[in-house]
């Protein structure tokens, strides 16, 4: 095959990030929690990535590394191959009008003293590229545009509803047209029907802008949704990638599979079979040698304990980090629910 | 299942919340059974009255919060409503546990969790301060923690969300509970901690025999546990219905268009979801007529008028579609 991939938008090269950890009465470094642990990642231009993983995981941290909101403790952060680690401020803050995220939490991410309009427009005037009416029909656009009235505009964020207060806080981030666009776990604050609907509001709103999309979320239903690929996250690396298609049919990583089947089909009748994984996620201050995720893994030998598994293709777009990838989950973690028991 | 009459029997549950601006009518006759040994999904959005429901059932209304006269909840054949604080304070402690969403302000964070739940087994049994603690050491082994012995000894910070769950499971089945009310058990919980949970759970109602009211908004957790399930919108049931039987074919617009909107394993990728459209009314002024009208696809002039539960095959539905005549209408007439 001579087919070039096209160069990714982003991408992400040996990426870690230690936060330290303080203690005692001087609050001195006694440690370092790794929260990203060696990561490689490219996100191709127009592509929707799903990173997915449970609190803890790093994936929050990662989004925003590789837009450039923190710095990496070591590796190499691009955006359309120029290096976003070491540039000056004046160059970060060009760069920034390509780049925005839209957070999680929408009423602990707007400021409550200021009106829509104000928060809005602010990316404009950080920018100084529009004032007066140019700067307000500007905004009105947005705010129509993500499916407010003009007469939410000089309200403030407490008179709006979750759902509501989500949409402003993608007209914020959306109004610099950027190109690059992290959302971290948008829609996990909502109301299920509210859900549905912000949800499909950043689909449209992808395609009209030609966003490139980087979805942060624990929901693995909610990725494989809106993913044109996902990434599979545990304890600061990446386990698995792949279309959420072949990810649904062939996981291949335990931790994968164990998400998988958790993952709400009400459509599925009487027996469910749930993946149980024993104990919790370890302390990324100390995560286990070998393979992070040995100690709740079904498959778990000696092997992993001593060697950490790399990233491996098993089919074209299909990785996994597991030496023992595809193998079926024993009989001991599953377990049969829903069989309904009204007939005891 | 031999015994046929029902552990719980909620008949016109109204809870009405008395305040200044206004009176609003959480939960607004709501009638269902849960039956000795069942476990029942009660599903909704927030502010559909579920959790009112489950603290009606509690005794744990409070001022402005009233339960309306001509409600019925009666538990094991003896009536709640109006009973005196005592009487509700032995149901509720020897024969109801409670679970709530958030263990941690739960707990209290003074005590180690091995003395929480021995509190809670010597406030039902005539036991030495050493009985109780070893109680507690079984109960926590019960739902599968490991090491109990040292754990006992443990403060609520010094565990994780998971485990503080399963102490706060613990505590509420010290009592051996007919009856265990779990309000949004695991939503605070990580994914492959809540498959735990829920395991543990459904282990547990098998092993002690008990009757389990689950209050959740995830139609997921619904399929893997509940047997029964009830559907609230706006302080009324909507439908209710065998779990697998509704999921399957919902017989209500309102459940229909929930379990489409879910993204995930049956929808189709990167296209829009199905969605509900607008959002949940205000209790202090429910629509008239239907509740669901305004949000509803197959609205028609009938739904001016507020239907009644009507049986269908998998249950009960409260919509005019599911009435005989309009079915009879409705296929004469070639609309859908």
């Amino acid at each position: 095959m001579n087919i070039e991939p096209p160069p990714p938008i982003v991408s992400a090269r040996a990426v870690t990030k230690h936060f330290p950890v303080r203690g005692g009465f001087l609050g001195r470094a006694v440690g370092s929690v790794q929260a990203v642990a060696g990561v490689d990642l490219d996100i191709q231009p127009g592509e929707t990535l799903g990173l997915v993983g449970e609190s803890g995981c790093g994936k929050s941290t990662l989004g925003r590394v590789m837009m450039g909101l923190l710095p990496p403790t070591s590796g190499d952060v691009r955006f359309e191959g120029r290096d976003i680690v070491s540039i000056g401020r004046s160059e970060r803050k060009a760069l920034r009008r390509e780049m925005q995220i839209v957070f999680q939490d929408p009423v602990g991410s707007l400021d409550p003293r200021r009106t829509v309009r104000q928060t809005v427009g602010e990316g404009l005037d950080i920018h100084g590229l529009r004032s007066g009416s140019e700067r307000d029909k500007r905004v009105l656009a947005m705010i129509e545009r993500v499916g407010l009235g003009a007469d939410s505009l000089d309200r403030y964020p407490h008179e709006f509803s979750g759902g509501q207060r989500q949409r402003i806080g993608i007209a914020r981030a959306l109004i610099l047209e950027p190109r690059f666009l992290v959302a971290d776990e948008p829609i996990s604050a909502l109301d299920v029907s509210v859900q549905s609907q912000v949800l499909n509001l950043l689909l449209e709103l992808k395609k009209t802008f030609n966003l490139t999309f980087l979805f942060i979320a624990h929901n693995l239903g909610v990725v494989a949704h809106i993913s044109d690929r996902v990434a599979v996250m545990y304890l600061g690396r990446i386990v698995e990638t792949a279309s959420p298609q072949e990810l649904m049919e062939r996981p291949l990583h335990p931790y994968t599979a164990a998400l998988l089947s958790a993952v709400p089909n009400p459509k599925s009748k009487g027996h469910r079979e749930l993946i149980v994984l024993e104990g919790e996620l370890p302390s990324p201050a100390d995560p286990p040698s070998g393979c992070r995720f040995r100690t709740r893994c079904p498959l778990a030998q000696a092997v992993c304990a001593e060697q950490e598994p790399a990233l491996v293709e098993y089919s074209p777009g299909h990785a996994a980090a597991c030496h023992f990838a595809g193998a079926p989950i024993p009989a001991s973690a599953r377990r049969v629910l829903g069989s309904p028991s009204g007939s005891d | 299942m031999t015994d046929t009459s029902p552990l719980v029997q909620v008949t016109d549950l109204s809870t009405w919340f008395h305040t200044g601006s206004g009176v609003a009518r959480a939960v607004d006759g709501v009638s269902f059974d849960i039956a000795g040994g069942q476990t029942v999904g009660l599903i909704g959005e927030s502010g559909c009255g579920k959790s009112v429901t489950a603290m009606s059932i509690t005794g744990l209304i409070d001022p402005p919060g009233r339960i309306e006269p001509g409600s019925s909840i009666r538990f094991a054949g003896q009536e709640l409503v109006g009973a005196s604080e005592e009487k509700l304070r032995r149901i509720r402690g020897r024969q109801i546990g409670m679970v709530f969403q958030e263990p941690m302000s739960s707990l209290n964070p003074v005590y180690t969790v091995g003395s929480q739940i021995a509190e809670a087994v010597r406030a039902h049994q005539d036991v030495t301060g050493k009985e109780a603690m070893e109680r507690a050491v079984e109960m926590l082994r019960l739902v599968r923690i490991a090491d109990p012995e040292r754990r006992v000894r443990d403060y609520p910070h010094e565990m994780s969300g998971g485990m503080r769950q399963r102490v706060m499971i613990a505590i509420a089945l010290a009592c051996e509970p007919r009856l265990l009310i779990a309000d949004e058990p695991t939503t605070a919980l990580d994914v492959t901690i809540q498959a735990q949970i829920i395991a543990l759970l459904a282990e547990l109602r098998e092993r002690l025999d008990m009757s389990m009211l689950l209050i959740t908004h995830d139609l997921g957790v619904v399929s893997q546990i509940a047997d029964h399930v009830v559907v609230m919108y706006a302080g009324r049931v909507v439908e209710q219905g065998t779990t697998t039987e509704v999921l399957a074919a919902p017989q209500h617009p309102y459940t229909e268009a929930l379990l489409k909107s879910i993204p995930g394993v049956a929808t189709e990728r990167g296209q829009p979801l199905p969605v509900i459209r607008g959002a949940v009314p205000s209790p202090f002024d429910w629509p008239a007529g239907c509740r669901f009208a305004p949000r509803c696809d197959y609205v028609f002039d009938r739904c001016t008028q507020e239907p009644g539960l009507m049986a269908v095959e998998t249950g009960l539905s409260r919509c005019w579609l599911r009435h005989p005549d309009v079915a009879r209408d409705r296929v004469v007439s070639g609309r859908p």
